[in-house]
């Protein structure tokens, strides 16, 4: 039995450290897209926007509490959610360039969530019918809110792509500029194939064509511009390559358990 | 207390008329938005519930400053949900002042030119960690004391946010207390940023009821309009009365070194804040007035073309709509 009473996680021995590190993508893009999003807490162009943002990154966080949780378990190695949070250095996260980038102005932060909410939305409708019970456990409860999101995200794209003159110019350049980040997300490498081949996760070119279909409808209704530049120029953060930004994300984050090792909070 | 120092507002109101109003508050009925309402009435609950609408709003900025440092994934959560409280709870202030007559963004407005004020508390710095617990302990606690007897207040809409207010202050100022209760049962230097926390967070917490005002022929105003239920004196001391057992749980000491138990008042005795540093503060001049004021400029301004998206939409799909009809 799992410390929390469920059932432990069934899987081949062979497996587990592929596995180990596809849950820790899915956590660590979870963590690190909510840490961005919290940082608007309180900054936000608008109370209501403050307020939504802030229940997007409480939702994401909450989201990585489960994948790093079962990351941990599958691991075996006695460590916790909150170990690999605080405690594992950049070469060691494995989300995505995209959600590790800084946050720009908001048509960037709402254009990125909603590139991102796409992706995870076919990720987790898949991954919550999943063979795998632990896993379709956490997706069927992830998907609930990150459906949420998306929608939102949509909106909101549609209305400042179709706003004024200046949120049209703001979203496009958003888009030119997140865009090359996109395609890590499809990029399948070892780890992905492994999981795929186990049958508990999705095959990500699937994931590519309804996401091209969503992202495609969206900017078309938001007067948005699909670039014409490769979508997977910048890859490597699923194997722990990463930005130079995401140094500094974590040296923030990680700040009271380094300075303080072993205190409890 | 999140509204200090409100001034009332004289009513150039026909006496009768006057009278009867007050009658309708002595009777203890409610004042709905439609109702008829004196002037003065008017005036000072918007400067009221205002300056109380601000204090949340910038009342995030200091307790932000620590959402993407949180220790724990689990505190992570709690402050941001605490934080994203605060903006809930401006939003009910602010709606309730649009029923006085005074849009949102009016408000906001004279926020940022600095006509309306919120409270002094929200510009003292949040240096560690433990900060994350004197507020919630000390803030949101003397914020509860003021607020609690305020579900009373004559005006319906202001009552009603209040109540709704009130339950949520009692989360933060227990999640508050279990931060520090952790870290003053912590490591030596957790206890040490506890007890430095609590050094700088006292006197500005006492300064949060506002000066003395039994006296003051504006607070006798507001409390025959029950717009002020007790004298800032009365919350204070029972603020003191309720929190210094408290900081003796935590085994922290509370900086006074005249704070003695007086048994016949059955109260605390205890030192007055520095009423000179109070007036500073409010005058500009705090540790973090610039920064709070400036972020909040900020954000505003940064979201203008967000906003103007969002209404330029709204108007074309309008357009759209009588085009298609
Ligand atoms: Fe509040
Ligand atoms: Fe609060």
């Amino acid at each position: 039995m799992a410390l929390d009473g469920r059932d432990p996680v069934k899987i081949d021995d062979a497996l587990r450290p592929a596995m180990f590190d596809w849950l820790c993508r899915l956590g660590d893009n979870a963590l690190i897209l909510g840490h961005r999003t919290s940082e608007w807490c309180g900054h936000g162009p608008a109370l209501e926007e403050d307020i939504a943002l802030a229940n997007t990154a409480l939702d994401l966080i909450g989201h990585c509490q489960m994948w790093l949780g079962l990351a941990a378990e599958v691991e075996g190695q006695g460590r916790t959610a909150d170990q690999l949070a605080y405690l594992r250095d950049a070469m060691a996260f494995r989300n995505v360039k995209l959600v590790e980038l800084p946050n720009g102005d908001i048509g960037q932060t709402i254009m990125r969530e909603f590139l991102f909410d796409a992706f995870h939305f076919e990720l987790l409708t898949e991954l919550s019918t999943s063979p795998n019970t632990r896993v379709a456990e956490i997706a069927a409860k992830a998907l609930k809110e990150v459906a949420y999101q998306l929608d939102r995200a949509s909106d909101l794209v549609v209305r400042l792509g179709d706003g004024t003159e200046e949120s049209h110019a703001r979203m496009q350049a958003a888009l030119d500029h997140l865009w090359p980040y996109t395609g890590e997300m499809f990029t399948a490498d070892a780890v992905d194939t492994a999981m795929t081949e186990a049958g508990i996760a999705p095959d990500l070119s699937d994931l590519q064509t309804r996401w091209t279909a969503t992202v495609k409808d969206i900017l078309d209704e938001a007067t948005l511009t699909l670039p014409e530049r490769r979508f997977d120029v910048h890859t490597g953060g699923k194997q722990g390559r990463h930005t130079e930004h995401l140094g500094y994300l974590l040296a923030e984050m990680q700040f009271l358990q380094r300075a303080y090792p072993g205190a409890e909070w | 207390m999140y509204a200090q120092m409100i001034k009332s507002e004289s009513s150039n109101d026909d006496p009768q008329a006057l009278a009867e109003f007050q009658a309708r508050i002595d009777r203890g009925e409610r004042i709905e938005p439609k109702e008829w309402m004196p002037e003065g009435y008017r005036k000072t609950l918007i400067r009221q519930i205002g300056q109380h609408a601000h204090s949340e709003i910038v009342g995030q900025l200091p307790e932000g400053n620590w959402i993407t440092r949180a220790p724990t994934l689990e505190r992570k959560q709690i402050l941001l949900a605490k934080v994203q409280d605060e903006a809930g709870h401006g939003l009910y202030l602010y709606s309730a002042c649009e029923t006085l007559g005074v849009t949102r963004d009016e408000l906001f407005e004279k926020l940022h030119s600095g006509a309306m004020k919120y409270s002094s508390i929200f510009n003292y710095p949040t240096l560690t960690w433990a900060d994350m617990g004197a507020i919630g302990w000390l803030v949101d606690g003397a914020a509860i004391m003021n607020q609690v007897p305020l579900q009373r207040t004559s005006y319906g809409p202001y009552a009603r946010a209040m109540v709704r207010i009130c339950k949520e202050e009692s989360f933060h100022q227990r999640q508050g207390y279990s931060i520090m209760m952790k870290m003053a049962q912590g490591t030596p230097a957790q206890k040490e940023m506890a007890q430095d926390a609590l050094n700088r967070f006292w006197y500005p917490s006492l300064m949060m009821f506002g000066p003395s005002d039994a006296e003051s022929v504006h607070s006798t105003q507001n409390m025959a309009w029950k717009i002020k239920i007790n004298t800032n004196d009365e919350l204070r001391q029972r603020f003191v009365n309720e929190t210094v057992p408290q900081a003796e749980y935590l085994g922290l000491t509370v900086p006074d070194e005249h704070l003695r138990w007086n048994d016949d008042k059955q109260g605390y005795d205890f030192s007055e804040p520095d009423w000179d540093e109070f007036f500073e503060v409010l005058k500009g001049n705090g540790p973090c007035n610039e920064e709070r004021l400036g972020a909040r400029r900020k954000a505003w301004d940064d979201g203008q073309w967000f906003r103007e998206g969002l209404s330029a939409y709204a108007d074309k799909q309008a357009t759209r709509r009588t085009a298609a009809e």
